[in-house]
């Protein structure tokens, strides 16, 4: 580099078109310079450190190939989301063939399910997970909507963080350990109790008709709802938070009372982004397996009583697949996995794109 | 010690906006030369594109001759070794959160794999001299965070950073705008020291900060240089009427 | 739509306020203000009811065999579930051990290099729609991969099963996290001629290192408890192993093989499990938040 140095004058001799008089320049800039020269404590001390790390600069490559390889790792890992989708998509579709040649799109639309005779219907698994799911989803989207609205609009402030801590935690416990306890108490309390009361008071609606053993599509969908709470709630708290406070002044500078606030500036605000928060605890509930599996009573009927064992399609998959020792009913249980993918997929993907466009919407929109 | 900058014929766009339009332009070395001009008139736009900064916006671009010495930096380097010779010092203090004071100097060095420890205790030491931090910290160098100092020690840090790499020439994009007038005065005292050292290009919007510092000073003004002379002259005598209308307060 | 309603439904109020109708509308507040407040109690009730439980009953099954013995024979007392909390931690360290770099890089990418891009768009709506996917389709997606081909159930299998899970969680926090740290520190790196690869490692991604490691620590506590895809990967042991290419205990298998089984010895074994599970999760849980609070991203503010 040393030859650089050499075009270091004040006056240029290419003499770009702009600076026609940078002799002036330098001839005013000459007094400051040596002022500075005087002043300056470090020009005595420039060691040899210096050219050191010059010299070690200059010796660095450009980390051209170092770059370009990085950013392909990068990238090859962020695409391995896309392959891990594929690859249960090809997987399941591939290892259901032989059901999905056999009986085609009647194995979602009949109730057969007799695994001795190699018939297979998968509706009363859809009815069941449907069932479940819509029952859990009417017990805790009230439920979570009130605590949401009680979390960002009413409790006092020293109170938020550890109530939404707490919602958390529920989210935390493994579903396992949900199962544990809706089998030890949930079940007992609905056999004896809730069970006979519900019979008595609403058995005229014929919903709660039938023996009741305590396990059945109620008792599953109540440890659903339980489960699900967690995440609609808190869901829907971020929504409600990214309206603006502006919003909440303007109603309430109307005069409207609190409630009327929340209904017309909150809730009416953020409707699109709740219903996509409920429909991401509703992709939950589709799935959840070991605590419904446990508690559901697992029996491939269609029933109107609510007290009535059922199954749906995570759990018989859980339940039976130890036992799918030919390959016809293995094809049919890898089959129920690929139609609650392809479902699951579905509500998520919509669900999603409800909530994004109300949370990133918001803060565009206020700016 | 620094090198000359010939600019010649230079062009730069954010999208599909021209944001800086045939600047031509000679910096000479070992002198500071100021930027001014009203917000928005390109004037950060072209010292980043004097190391190549402009370019890591996705949508930015740029194109011209751009010759540090007799390296033309579009043409015979990479961005990153460009870099490496040029410092930079931004608007705001940004100094690595996770690091203490003393690898915050030095961290030039060490994040391109400069290993030697002596070399590198003599730098951080000359560096912080140089940036009239060294008493202020030399005490907790290791025990600080750099993010622990107030704002004008960090952006006099952030010098220090700069001129640790033992670069030709500095760059200085606002550098005391986020700064109080005191600490103000100690990065000009700077500044005034460390140009014998160094080609220094500062940008500011305070004029009166360009007139102390800078032997020449260049006017910008909508994506185009409109005079460049020196600062006493642009600032006594201007030949344009446009900046004759902004150093006396008529716009801007 | 934001402004509209709000003004339609104001106007359509009558501007006369009689004092029934001001009565009405603050009995319907209170009374709203009601529900929200039993709601609230009505959701943390389980939470309480369950902890308490859990407790009562682990605490009271809980002792030092549980530790240290392996399951006893059905009818004889005692045994406890050493493997499984061994198997566990081998099954979750296999998981972590292929889930976090994967995840964490696949966040970079987000973050440091497909900002703005369609490609990252794609893959963070992938990723959050991933996150969706039930357990069990895991499960049975790896059975269908990794144990129809190998012939037998393997501890391997179960790791790949978690792993899967943990990849799409890890990516988005990582680059949540990443995108908290400003701009300015990557450029004052970038103006220091370092490299983009080198920014993006010893910049970006330690000033936003606490912030990863909590999101690493939630996916981990999130799969701990996973016993669905595990079922036919792992699928359990009621011995010590330690081979990956063996079937291998769990502790959440352990849980749910017992949970459902008429013995009464088990039932109370389970119980611990549950409370040994719930103890090891809460307290990686916590010690994330504290963790968590305390090594919030500081940027270059002046």
């Amino acid at each position: 580099m040393s030859s650089s140095r050499m075009i270091i004058p004040g006056e240029s001799p290419s003499g770009s078109p702009t600076s026609p008089k940078s002799g002036t320049s330098s001839a005013a800039a000459a007094p400051a310079v040596a002022l500075s020269m005087d002043t300056a404590p470090v020009s005595s001390e420039r060691s040899s450190a210096p050219s050191v790390i010059r010299d070690f600069l200059r010796g660095r490559g450009s980390g051209n190939v170092a770059d370009k390889s990085f950013a392909a790792i990068m990238l090859l890992c962020a695409c391995s989301i896309f392959a891990i989708v594929l690859f249960i998509l090809f997987i399941l579709v591939a290892r259901s063939k032989l059901t999905l040649a056999q009986f085609g799109l009647t194995f979602f639309s009949t109730s057969a399910w007799d695994p001795v005779s190699g018939n297979f219907g998968a509706l009363p698994f859809i009815y069941g997970t449907l069932m479940t799911s819509l029952l859990a989803l009417l017990m805790a989207v009230p439920l979570a909507l009130g605590v949401a609205v009680f979390v960002t609009e009413l409790c006092p402030r020293q109170l938020r963080a550890p109530i939404s801590f707490l919602t958390e935690l529920l989210a935390a416990i493994p579903s396992v350990v949900y199962g544990l306890w809706a089998v030890f108490v949930l079940v007992p309390i609905m056999r004896d109790q809730l069970g006979p009361a519900l019979a008595r008071y609403f058995g005229w609606t014929q919903l709660f008709g039938g023996a009741n053993f305590g396990m059945g599509l109620l008792t599953a969908s109540m440890i659903l709802a339980i489960m699900i709470l967690p995440i609609i709630s808190s869901l829907t708290r971020d929504i409600m938070r990214a309206v603006p406070d502006s919003q909440r002044e303007a109603v309430l500078a109307l005069g409207a009372t609190r409630w009327e606030m929340i209904r017309t500036g909150v809730l009416r605000n953020s409707r699109i982004g709740i219903v996509g928060a409920v429909m991401l605890g509703l992709g939950r509930a589709l799935g959840e397996t070991m605590a419904v599996t446990m508690v559901i009573g697992n029996h491939p009927s269609i029933s109107r009583s609510l007290f009535a064992p059922a199954n749906t399609l995570a759990s018989v998959i859980a339940g039976e697949f130890s036992e799918a020792t030919d390959d016809t009913y293995l094809s049919a249980l890898i089959e129920i996995g690929l139609a609650l993918f392809l479902v699951t997929i579905v509500v998520n993907a919509v669900a999603r794109l409800m909530v994004w466009a109300v949370t990133r919407g918001a803060p565009a929109r206020s700016i | 010690m620094g090198v000359g900058i010939l600019v010649e014929h230079l062009n730069a766009w954010y999208g599909t906006t021209h944001t800086l339009q045939d600047i031509n332009l000679h910096i000479p070395a070992n002198h500071a030369t100021a930027l001014i001009g009203p917000s928005g008139c390109g004037k950060s736009t072209f010292v980043r594109c004097l190391n190549r900064m402009h370019e890591t916006n996705p949508i930015a671009r740029a194109e011209g001759t751009v010759k540090m010495g007799d390296v033309d930096i579009y043409k015979d380097a990479s961005p990153v070794e460009i870099r490496r010779r040029v410092g930079m010092v931004f608007q705001r203090p940004n100094p690595f959160p996770t690091m203490s004071i003393y690898d915050n100097v030095i961290s030039g060095l060490k994040l391109n794999g400069f290993r030697n420890r002596r070399v590198l205790d003599e730098t951080v030491e000359r560096s912080l001299k140089s940036a009239a931090l060294w008493d202020e910290v030399k005490d907790d160098l290791k025990k600080k965070s750099g993010a622990s100092l107030s704002g004008g020690q960090q952006q006099r840090m952030c010098i220090a950073r700069a001129i640790a790499v033992d670069p030709e020439v500095l760059l200085m994009d606002e550098p005391a705008s986020a700064l109080d007038p005191v600490s103000t005065s100690k990065i000009e005292d700077l500044i005034f020291q460390l140009k014998s050292q160094y080609t220094i290009v500062i940008v500011t919007h305070n004029m009166q900060q360009a007139a102390r510092v800078a032997e020449n000073t260049g006017f910008f003004l909508n994506g185009k240089m409109v005079e460049f002379d020196s600062t006493h002259k642009i600032f006594t005598n201007p030949s344009d009427k446009r900046t004759e209308d902004y150093i006396t307060g008529r716009f801007g | 739509m934001s402004t509209q309603p709000i003004q339609a439904s104001i106007t359509r109020r009558p501007l006369r306020v009689s004092a029934t109708n001001r009565m009405l509308r603050t009995g319907i507040n209170r009374f709203v203000t009601g529900l929200a407040v039993l709601a609230t109690l009505l959701v943390l009730a389980p939470l309480f009811a369950i902890l308490l439980y859990l407790i009562y009953k682990g605490a009271s099954s809980l002792n030092l065999a549980f530790f240290t013995h392996n399951p006893a024979p059905v009818g004889e007392p005692g045994g406890g579930m050493a493997n499984s909390i061994v198997g566990s931690g081998i099954i979750l360290a296999l998981a972590s051990f292929m889930g976090v770099p994967v995840g964490i890089c696949a966040g970079l990418y987000l973050a440091e290099f497909g900002r703005g891009k369609l490609l990252g768009d794609a893959v963070r709506f992938t990723a959050d729609v991933l996150n969706g996917v039930p357990s069990i389709v895991m499960g049975i997606s790896v059975y269908s991969l990794i144990v129809m081909r190998e012939r037998h159930f393997s501890a391997f299998a179960g790791g790949v099963a978690l792993a899967i899970m943990m990849v799409p969680t890890i990516t988005r926090t990582t680059e949540e996290m990443l995108l908290q740290v400003p701009m300015s520190v990557r450029e004052a790196a970038l103006g220091l001629g370092v490299s983009k690869w080198r920014t993006a490692l010893s910049v970006s991604l330690r000033t936003a290192s606490p912030g990863i490691i909590t999101g690493c620590m939630l996916a981990f506590a999130r799969v701990a408890g996973e016993t669905a895809p595990l079922l036919f990967t792992a699928f359990g042991n009621q011995f010590w192993s330690f081979a990956l290419t063996q079937p291998i205990a769990a502790l959440p298998l352990q849980i749910f093989v017992y949970a459902i089984s008429p013995y009464d010895e088990w039932h109370r074994l389970a119980w611990a499990g549950a409370l040994v599970l719930i103890g090891l999760i809460m307290a990686s849980v916590t010690l994330v938040r504290i963790f968590a609070g305390r090594g919030t991203v500081r940027g270059g503010r002046s």
